[in-house]
């Protein structure tokens, strides 16, 4: 427990290195590394993948496995510095005073041992108590974490909980011995939004209830502002500048900071009259980092022979509460300058409808259990989905994780066959033509961009090979040299050198391959792409750079961009129409801009108001939802929202249990499957607001 | 569950009718019956008399009926020759021919009469399945402990000189085959040329009264090369779950290194090897031949190598369907402990 008379910090870490020993090098991962996080207070480390911020974590409790050690510097929690301690004393203090939450829940929890005991089992190693005590503390800790059914939790199998649950679980795990400080890795990004929201409007809510103090590790920049109190932005495995939220976001003081940004797609970025400004560069490898400052080689205030003259330390930034910058410049640079506006884009004239969708349906049959069989069951993956894309158009798709996105990309594309409805490209049927009856032509004009580059390249083929494996595929070129040539033309389309075609997959970044990923989509003239999350596995620094030259090619061929994602920023940005899903249904659909703004379908509302905003000038409506969604195995009656909808209580009778939402067109295409009463729908108000600068 | 084991057992006995018909098939093959003949009759018979040896002993019908009638399913055949003798399946020792039932195959629980031991085939091959068994049992009872003991060793700290030292020593025994080592731990431990004559390099005695001295050296032998293999797959298992993120949960909570692999990796880490081990009994079933003939204990495996070397067709028959029934039933045992092992595994 936090001895509340003591006001020295809980966690201070002083000049942090820790290095991982190969065979070969040393190398260095976190260097020089300081941070103080007092009583009650939630810090917020923020980087890329690959700076440092889960090494310090794990420094922090001291697992840093065979290959790595603490080189310098010390970590003191409560005044005992942890680096000097022996295993008996760091397994006391690990799962009572300090302990962690996972990335992954599924993963971090143990497969084959209930959830009661691998709860019960922290207090009973470190109190020594009963089991039956650990029990009721169990029961206890479970509801606290708004868990339903305490005593039915307890006995169930990780695998028997959803997504969020499990993380739920991994909390209140963390909370059973009423720690001083907790650590959080990145404890929300494989959750759908509205489950994070949820997850992070009670991490907010124990950290209060029960004072502890917070490490937040995170890469989302909205997500630090809404749960910290004080942020420090990493990068290449050092510290670069911290300081409260406050601070931070309205005065930084570091380029990093404000490249990064500027780089992330704020509420008033626009594709076209305001577009966001990628990093330059790579992020450099740990052995190869530049003299001085790590970020110069991608700094547009970069001054040579100055700022790679030596090593940089902090720097106080004079007149705030304990900010810090590790910018040679930062008293020159004026911070205030507006961004050199990039050159505007016309927007792309939409022209004719290329694909349309008209009632189209997917169902499933599943047997309930895959190695003994069992009864079969209907999964009704899409229902009644209808829409039209037009040419040189960006239509985004909406949805968590389960609401038929994904599956209705397979039917486009071919690898599913539709159950009922009609898909139309170019007026011709597609729906029930399975890829491998499809012409060379259908498949070169209907192409996809996988969400994750690091699967989807072969480990053992050159990228100018796979390249040209495609246009094979695809009949593009009649010779070999020519094919060759369009390679390369290919590879100057998505921004890659031309030596990269020799290279092997493993030897590009992310973001260079889902350029590869790009230019395989786009081989064979495409006409419409659909882009699966394309962006949500690479780097912030690297999405808006990809995001970029996707947009570009799109401008230049014209193509129909199916956009599937999850994050409504960057939807917001680049997107012309939107069409939001759940279990299966398209409840909204409209341009950009109608979909933003009030009326919205109360589910639209719901995802609005749980992405998380990195600007401190944005107030949001908080709506949390509650629950998880339904099984598509067994959706509710009537709407499928009902379970969940906060304005269901606004609606006459029990039309919602009963009667699925008609489509109702609200004016100008923007339609919505909902029963609310007009009234009521023009009495929403806006979900974010944008505070007067 | 009921279900499941329904048809489990209906595959079961599918796989043995197919592969009883393969086998009967084999041995009813022209040259393997004109073996039979002249093994069983003289070496000096000419063709037609060996024609009229099979035609007399009911060999020289087509193939269904001939396997019909070992399955019971058609009555069976009889003979009658010029001087009023009467032959047929059912008619053997003791049984007159008038009192002989009319079908005698499995399904009457007939499993024929062996050529080579003129036994029943079922007495035979309960005698034999017996001593192996036993064999097997204490086999078993060594190795898998041994075999688990050292691979959850092994990979609990992957790459650590216990982890070398332990796998070095499994790579060693599975690496030698039986006929090598049994040879070499006779030497040792049984003959003058050590000296130590601590056991008896035949386990022939052991067939009638196991003890210490007699069945200690085909049970180590046996054990040795089996457990290598079981070691590794267990160490592999070990060595991933111990890299699992739940593993780092379970550290990061403050247990003990003791707590973790107890508590946490072991029941994980068996899953895999569960499944070699189940495998490892019909290969220990047949392939206890070797250390079998080298010890001279008269098991299955050297019932199963008389009878092919002699075309004794109803004992191979029998031999089969066993074969079938172990692969089985292991599999199926398997399959149940899996669920039980595995929480995410539920059985319709």
């Amino acid at each position: 427990m936090i001895d509340r008379n003591d006001d020295g910090p809980i966690l201070e870490i002083e000049n942090l290195s820790i290095s991982f020993f190969t065979r070969r090098r040393e190398i260095p991962a976190v260097m020089d590394f300081s941070a103080v996080i007092r009583p009650g207070e939630a810090l917020g480390l923020v980087g890329e993948s690959g700076c440092g911020k889960s090494t310090v974590a794990l420094g922090i409790m001291q697992d840093l496995g065979v290959n790595g050690r603490v080189t310098g510097g010390a970590i003191r929690f409560k005044g005992r510095d942890l680096t000097a301690m022996d295993e008996a004393g760091l397994r006391r203090i690990r799962g009572s005073e300090i302990a962690m939450i996972y990335q992954e829940p599924m993963a971090s929890l143990n497969p084959a041992m209930t959830v009661g005991r691998q709860l019960m089992e922290v207090p009973m190693i470190h109190e020594g108590i009963s089991r039956r005590a650990a029990r009721a503390r169990a029961l206890d800790v479970i509801g606290d974490v708004r868990l339903p059914d305490p005593g039915r939790i307890l006995d169930a199998y990780p695998h028997q909980l959803s997504g969020g649950q499990q993380q739920r679980i991994v909390i209140a795990m963390a909370l059973m011995s009423k720690p001083a400080l907790l650590i959080l890795d990145e404890p929300t990004t494989a959750l759908d939004v509205t489950v994070e929201a949820a997850v992070v409007d009670l991490v907010r809510g124990l950290g209060e209830k029960y004072g502890t103090s917070m490490l937040f590790i995170s890469h989302n920049l909205g997500l630090v502002m809404e749960v910290c109190d004080r942020l420090c932005v990493m990068y290449s495995g050092e510290a670069v500048e911290r300081g409260s939220i406050g601070d931070v976001f309205d005065e930084m003081r570091h380029p990093y900071t404000q490249a990064l940004f500027r780089s992330i797609p704020l509420p008033g970025a626009d594709k076209n009259t305001r577009p966001l400004k990628a990093i330059p560069g790579n992020f450099p490898l740990p052995h190869e980092r530049p003299p001085g400052c790590n970020f110069g080689p991608r700094c547009d205030y970069f001054r040579p022979r100055r700022c790679d003259a030596g090593d940089i330390p902090m720097m106080t930034v004079p007149g705030n509460d304990r900010h810090g910058s590790r910018c040679l410049r930062f008293g020159e640079i004026d911070w205030n300058a507006p961004l050199p506006r990039a050159e505007t884009q016309a927007s792309a004239e939409i022209g004719a409808p290329v694909l349309q969708v008209e009632a189209l349906k997917k169902y499933y049959e599943v047997a309930a259990n895959a190695l003994f069989g069992g009864h079969r069951r209907v999964v009704k993956a899409n229902e009644t989905l209808s829409f039209t894309a037009h040419e040189g158009e960006t239509l985004a798709i909406v949805g968590e994780s389960g609401c038929g996105k994904s599956t209705f990309a397979k039917v486009l594309m071919g690898l599913e066959t539709a159950t009922g409805g009609s898909i139309l490209l170019d007026g011709a049927a597609i729906e029930r033509l399975p890829i491998e009856k499809r012409g060379t032509d259908l498949v070169s004009s209907v192409q996809m961009v996988f969400q994750n580059p690091f699967d989807t390249l072969n480990p053992s083929m050159s990228i100018g090979r796979q390249i040209s494996r495609a246009l094979e595929v695809f009949r593009v070129g009649k010779t070999e040299a020519g094919r060759r040539a369009r390679m390369l033309e290919l590879l100057d389309l998505v921004k890659l050198p031309r030596e990269f075609a020799t290279r092997m997959p493993r030897q590009l970044s992310g973001g260079q391959k889902q350029r590869v990923g790009i230019a395989r989509a786009f081989a064979g003239g495409a006409r419409i792409v659909v882009a699966d999350e394309p962006v949500s596995a690479l780097d912030v620094s690297v999405q808006a750079a990809v995001t970029d030259l996707l947009m570009e090619i799109q401008r230049q061929n014209r193509t129909t961009l199916l956009f599937i994602s999850h994050d409504l920023s960057i939807v917001r940005y680049l997107s012309d129409r939107v069409l939001v899903m759940y279990l299966g249904h398209v409840v909204e659909i409209g341009t950009t801009d109608q979909v933003f703004a009030p009326p919205y379908h109360p589910y639209t509302e719901a995802l609005l108001s749980a992405v998380p905003i990195a600007d401190t000038n944005v107030t949001k409506r908080h709506i949390v939802l509650e629950g998880d969604v339904p099984s598509a195995m067994n959706p509710p009656p009537g709407c499928p929202f009902q379970t969940r909808c906060r304005w269901k209580p606004q609606v006459p009778g029990d039309l919602c249990e009963t009667e699925l939402p008609p489509m109702r067109e609200l004016g100008g295409g923007h339609q919505v499957k909902c029963h609310l009463a007009e009234d009521m729908l023009a009495q929403m108000e806006p979900v974010i607001t944008l505070a007067a600068e | 569950m009921v279900p499941f084991l329904i048809r489990r057992v209906g595959l079961m006995l599918l796989t043995a009718l197919c592969l009883t018909f393969i086998v009967f098939w084999l041995t009813n093959l022209p040259p393997n019956l004109e073996k039979l003949a002249k093994t069983q009759g003289t070496v000096r018979m000419t063709d037609a008399q060996t024609a009229s040896w099979l035609e007399t002993r009911g060999y020289a019908r087509p193939l269904p009926v001939k396997y019909a009638e070992w399955l019971g399913l058609i009555p069976a055949w009889t003979y009658e020759d010029s001087y009023g003798n009467a032959a047929g399946r059912c008619i053997g020792d003791g049984i007159a021919p008038e009192d002989a039932p009319r079908r005698c195959g499995v399904l009457q629980g007939d499993w024929g009469q062996s050529s080579v031991f003129r036994e029943p085939v079922s007495e035979i091959i309960g005698k034999r399945l017996w001593l192996t068994g036993k064999l097997m049992f204490w086999v078993l009872l060594v190795m898998v402990p041994s075999a688990l003991l050292i691979g959850v060793l092994a990979g609990m700290r992957e790459g650590s000189r216990l982890d070398r030292t332990l796998s070095t020593f499994s790579i060693a025994t599975t690496a030698t085959p039986e006929y090598v080592s049994g040879v070499i731990l006779i030497a040792v431990f049984a003959s003058s040329a050590v000296g130590l004559k601590w056991f008896n390099g035949t386990a022939t005695g052991a067939m009638e009264d196991a003890t210490f001295a007699n069945f200690t050296l085909p049970v180590a032998t046996i054990a040795l090369f089996g457990m290598g293999y079981v070691a590794r797959m267990t160490r592999a298992a070990m060595a991933e779950v111990m890299t699992a993120q739940y593993i780092r949960t379970a550290r990061l909570k403050g247990l003990s290194f003791g707590a973790i692999v107890w508590k946490h990796a072991l029941r994980n880490a068996l899953i895999a090897p569960f499944t070699v081990i189940m495998l490892q009994i019909p290969w220990l079933l047949n392939g206890v031949v070797i250390v079998e003939t080298l010890f001279n204990y008269k098991g299955f495996g050297w019932t199963l190598v008389q009878a092919a070397s002699n075309n004794d067709v109803s004992l191979l028959l029998g031999c089969s369907v066993v074969a079938v029934v172990v692969v089985l039933l292991t599999q199926l045992i398997s399959d149940v402990g899996y669920v039980l092992l595995n929480p995410r595994i539920r059985i319709a």
